[in-house]
């Protein structure tokens, strides 16, 4: 076992009979279970910890707790592997492999440090002048030296083989933070009949009590306090637990830490996040110390005095023996006395002219040196600090010292009540912001109000405890909280002015923030707080500046002589600390990212050699390998087959809504562009629907099955939009309609057979029916049943081939598909894919999805016939508006590409031949194909009205690839213009 | 995180519904020919800071459209009503 030469004798929370193993930078080190990883490496004598963001500068252990800047690490391997971690949150564990970060080669020898000569160079403002100044081209060659050098940890890339959960749960009263304000508030709502869930980010309950000496009067209230509260049932204790942001209607976003020392096998959950619903919160989330700033306050060795108190009296870990405290109030003399008691050699160098008389008595009785109206200018050390250069009434002078303890006054923590936009307001008396006005279910108590004496908070926990379960109507009778006084002075405060030597003073280490950059901000105008914020980047950095935002609030607001009201709060969002993605996705990741939609024909296609697609949700059969050895040469042939024999092609995911009612034919007519009425039964008709404002919405068939009930299709893409849209208007604008709507899209499987052969593929598959053209003539219904199940032929065609839609009960459909296919065997019939489906439409000439783009009209389409003179149909007015009625439109053309060996590409942009082209051009290629009927590329385009003359000639360029290509304007229809295959 | 008291399916989260904009609007009659009134319906919006009528549907429960009233600045939902029985009372059959 390593030495743990700091560590103390005898105290402490730990437990000494439990050794831990772990590894730092290669290190074998040792510390003992209770312990941080900070506080295991502060007693093995590890200081230096991690190099800064931006200088490289050497950085140590800042905080005990998650506000830390500094101590930033990589835990983990391979997949594991979690960068930017703070070492004063990791619980030891055994066998815990940690790396410091952002050095190279190594820890102690780090070649980037010499960017703090390049300093100048990396001053406040440097990305935004950069990107946005005449020098904007310059980041293409600073960005690569940028990049490696400035930063944090790198994540793994492998995938991590750890489980992630995110689950729901509920609670009366949620209480955050489990200091001795929130441990109060649990036990009093507790016992006013409310459930409880307590919320502590720490491993144990106990906030600041834990930095009490572990035999002192407040261990043992804790102790109490604990107990009383595993005694409710009724209380969940979540520990190891971060509220990491806080939502509308009182629900609280966690995330829970595994319990790192419990051994558990692969595939346990590591992190669990929990959306916590409440019917009301206490926020006792404490307060946050703050730096003091002065020249080279970041080495190694400046710590806050709350976190020396904390690693001396929670972990027993005796952080220097020769200490400088400097501070701004009462608080940190508690810390200056412990180490004086633990043997240390203290010396408090107060900024205030007079501290208070009990606090020197006190100092006087342990040996403690104490240097009124005194602050520290200058800090001297690299890897660790030597000496301090003070300032004081006999001027200056310079003491040496191996740990210097700072405390700049308190912050409360107002991050999670921010996110609900409740604005902090300054309180001059404890110089700090609170919360403003809560709702009436949220409460704060303790420290984050301003009630930093124990006994005070306590009281204040009490009270909103008791507040918050009656606020939920649990009102039962609650005994009063057991006393506690640990003897505190109320903290008086002095407004710190920072003290700026030679060396850099930073206010943000985390984001290297000097007191320089924020004088470079005032001077240059960026003097509002949220101006600063991003000039400097201050504030940014993975602890959101807990340290920092005060010192810089306090810093510009002395620039610009101002108080702190004037110069405003920065707003603080989700997350309070960060939340790994992984455990947000929880188990919504790779197969299980999104749900996927299986058509009834899908084991057949992939039985089949179907290479699949996802299209929205769906699966579909993109291309079968029997066809080509790839997409190109597979649709092209699956183009050839249904021109020239036939194909089958599984249409499942079209929509399907079911229309019934007296006044289905009147609704069907207001939501279509063209005429419903008076449709015959047994008759379907292709319709386009628009919005409001007059775009095409979507377009399908819809056929009338019987007076009052009609069967409408939509594309795929927009089934449940359009199905959606039918229920607001007869919810909202035409409840007097007689209407039912019905998406019937999972209870049919469809599937279209398209050519020439058709009709004699379907008198072989369904003897008994009569498909004759007198029988079932194009746009024509049949209804019958097949095999116990409704059954549903409509003739109608996409390809332009003779082609009916053949509609079975879902369960029936491969069934079907497979009786089709054997029945279309003599015929050659061949099932097709998506992506002869789209070929063979372009060809036709049809828009779908790439032409119905949310921003055409039907006369962009060359539909505007299709209105005719009808009106009272939705988009109707607004589609006549002048702006959708310019000749110089965008409408669709057909194009033909007339290169030899050239082809078209959808997304290329058109130019007129003796254009440069340059900027949006006349138009673009919206959907391609190859036309084995043309022989060359054809596509269909939207073209700018004034150039879009039939026989005409553009250019169509795709900088991607570089391409260039000529093309003829001609008739979107490439085939069979007079439809003369369609019937007959 | 929204919830919202489906009259007919009891408190949801905003997951299960889709929200459908602003139901202060009149919608003018389906054969309204005037352009400046289906203009101020489909773009003109006052944005309000307070309460808001707007419509929900229950997308993934009961299909119902609902007219609900939240206050924008907190999203505290007031009421919770079919947009059904809302117009069918504005204009009887």
């Amino acid at each position: 076992m390593s030495s743990n030469r700091k560590r103390l004798p005898v105290g402490g929370r730990i437990r000494r009979e439990v050794p831990v193993n772990f590894t730092f930078d290669g290190r074998k080190l040792a510390g003992y279970r209770g312990d941080t990883l900070a506080s295991a490496l502060l007693a093995n004598g590890v200081t230096l910890v991690g190099r800064s963001f931006k200088y490289h500068r050497p950085r140590g252990i800042f905080s005990a707790g998650p506000e830390e800047p500094n101590a930033l690490v990589t835990l983990g391997s391979a997949g594991r592997r979690e960068p930017n971690l703070p070492a004063t949150t990791l619980e030891l564990a055994d066998g815990m492999v940690v790396e410091s970060q952002n050095r190279w080669p190594s820890l102690a020898f780090d070649v980037q440090s010499v960017n703090g000569l390049l300093a100048p160079f990396l001053s406040a403002g440097f990305y935004y002048k950069t990107f946005m100044g005449p020098t904007r081209r310059a980041w293409m060659f600073y960005e690569h030296f940028i990049r490696k050098a400035a930063g944090l940890g790198r994540a793994g890339t492998g995938p991590d083989p750890d489980r992630y959960e995110v689950r729901h749960a509920f609670a009366d009263v949620a209480i955050v933070g489990g200091g001795p304000a929130g441990l109060s508030a649990a036990r009093a709502a507790a016992a006013a009949g409310a459930r409880v869930a307590l919320i502590e980010q720490d491993f144990l309950l106990g906030g600041q009590l834990l930095a009490e000496p572990s035999d002192s009067a407040a261990a043992a209230w804790l102790r109490q306090a604990e107990a009383e509260l595993e005694d409710f049932e009724t209380v969940a204790l979540m520990k190891r637990t971060t509220a990491f942001g806080s939502y509308d209607g009182n629900v609280l976003g966690l995330v829970e830490q595994r319990d790192p020392t419990d051994p558990q096998p692969n595939g346990e959950t590591r992190q669990t996040v929990t959306m916590l619903r409440t019917r009301s919160i206490v926020f006792a989330t404490g307060a946050i110390e703050r730096p003091m700033v002065f020249s080279n306050n970041d080495r190694p060795g400046v710590m806050l005095a709350s976190a020396a108190r904390t690693y001396l009296n929670r972990f027993a870990v005796l952080p220097g023996k020769k200490i400088i405290v400097a501070t701004t109030n009462d608080g940190a003399w508690r810390a200056a006395f412990d180490l004086a008691d633990a043997g240390a050699e203290v010396t408090v160098a107060d900024v205030r002219a007079a501290p208070p008389t009990a606090l020197a008595a006190e100092a006087a009785r342990l040996g403690v040196v104490v240097r009124a109206a005194t602050r520290i200018v200058d800090l001297h050390g690299g890897h660790a600090v030597r000496r301090v250069t003070l300032n004081g009434p006999e001027g200056q002078s310079s003491a040496a010292c191996d740990l210097v303890c700072i405390s700049g006054g308190w912050s409360p923590t107002v991050h999670l009540t921010s996110h609900l936009g409740v604005r902090p307001v300054y309180r001059d008396d404890i110089d700090g912001f609170v919360p403003g006005v809560f709702s009436a279910s949220q409460f704060g108590a303790g420290a984050m109000i301003g009630a930093y004496v124990t006994a005070a908070a306590v009281e204040d926990g009490h009270r909103a405890g008791i507040e918050a379960a009656a606020s939920c109507g649990k009102s039962a009778p609650v005994p009063a909280p057991s006393k506690l006084d640990l003897d505190e002075t109320a903290t008086s405060s002095l407004r710190e002015i920072p003290s700026v030597g030679r060396g850099k003073a930073f206010v943000d280490f985390q984001m290297d923030v000097t007191t320089g950059d924020i004088e470079l901000a005032h001077r240059e105008g960026y003097e509002s707080v949220e101006h600063l914020k991003r000039y400097t980047t201050l504030g940014m950095g993975t602890d959101q500046g807990k340290t920092s935002n005060f010192a810089a609030l306090a810093a510009m607001a002395a620039l610009r002589k101002a108080t702190i009201p004037e110069t405003g709060a920065t707003t603080f969002r989700p997350p309070y600390t960060p939340v790994a993605i992984g455990a947000l996705a929880g188990r919504a990741i790779g197969h299980h990212f999104k749900p996927i939609r299986r058509t009834p024909m899908h084991d057949w296609h992939m039985a089949n050699g179907a290479e699949m697609l996802e299209v929205g949700l769906w699966m579909r059969p993109y291309f079968y390998w029997q066809s080509g050895r790839n997409v190109n040469e597979a649709y092209v042939a699956e183009m050839r087959t249904v021109r020239q024999a036939a194909g089958l092609m599984d249409i499942s995911t079209l929509g399907k809504i079911d229309v019934q009612g007296p006044d289905a034919a009147i609704f069907l007519d207001r939501v279509y562009a063209n005429g419903f009425a008076k449709l015959a039964i047994g008759r379907a008709r292709y319709g386009v629907m628009l919005r409001d404002d007059g775009i095409v919405f979507d377009d399908g068939t819809t056929t009338r099955l019987a007076e009052n009930r009609f069967f409408m299709t939509t594309s795929t893409a927009k089934a449940a939009d359009v199905l959606s849209r039918l229920e607001f208007l007869l919810d909202t604008a035409w409840p007097d309609l007689r209407v039912a709507v019905t998406s019937v899209s999972d209870e049919w499987a469809a599937m279209s057979v398209a050519g020439p052969n058709s009709r004699a593929i379907l008198n072989a598959a369904f003897p008994a029916l009569d498909v004759s053209e007198e029988a079932l003539s194009h746009m024509g219904l049949l209804e019958s049943e097949w095999e116990a199940r409704a059954l549903r032929i409509l003739r109608l065609s996409y390809s332009g081939e003779r082609a009916y839609e053949v509609y079975v009960g879902a369960t029936a459909g491969e069934q079907l598909w497979s009786r089709l296919l054997e029945a279309g065997r003599p015929f050659d019939l061949k099932p097709y894919g998506v992506e002869a489906l789209g070929a063979l439409r372009v060809e036709k000439g049809h828009v779908a999805g790439p032409e119905i783009d949310g921003r055409t009209t039907l006369d962009d389409l060359g539909l505007g016939r299709m209105a005719g003179k009808r009106s009272g149909f939705v988009g109707d007015v607004l589609r006549r508006r002048p702006a959708l009625r310019a000749p110089n439109r965008q409408r669709l053309v057909g194009l033909e590409c007339i290169e030899e060996g050239k082809r078209l590409r959808g997304g290329a942009i058109l130019f007129l031949p003796d254009e440069k082209p340059h900027g949006h051009g006349r138009g673009r290629v919206t959907s391609v194909t190859f036309s084995p009927e043309r022989g060359h590329y054809v596509g269909l385009a939207l073209l700018a009205g004034d150039v879009a003359a039939e026989g005409s000639e553009v250019v169509a360029v795709y900088p991607m690839k570089g391409e260039t290509v000529r093309a003829r304007v001609v008739s979107p229809v490439f085939i069979d213009p007079q439809g003369e295959r369609l019937h007959g | 995180m929204l919830r919202i008291e489906c009259p007919c399916c009891g408190p949801r989260d905003h997951d299960e519904f889709r929200y459908g904009g602003d139901a202060s609007v009149t919608r003018p009659a389906h054969d309204d020919p005037d352009p400046e009134a289906w203009y101020r319906y489909v773009y003109i919006r006052t944005n309000p800071r307070g309460q808001h009528r707007e419509f929900w549907q229950h997308v993934t429960g009961c299909r119902q459209w609902m007219v609900v009233e939240r206050d924008t600045r907190n999203h505290a939902i007031a009421s919770v009503d079919f947009a059904r029985k809302s117009t069918v009372r504005k204009q009887p059959a």
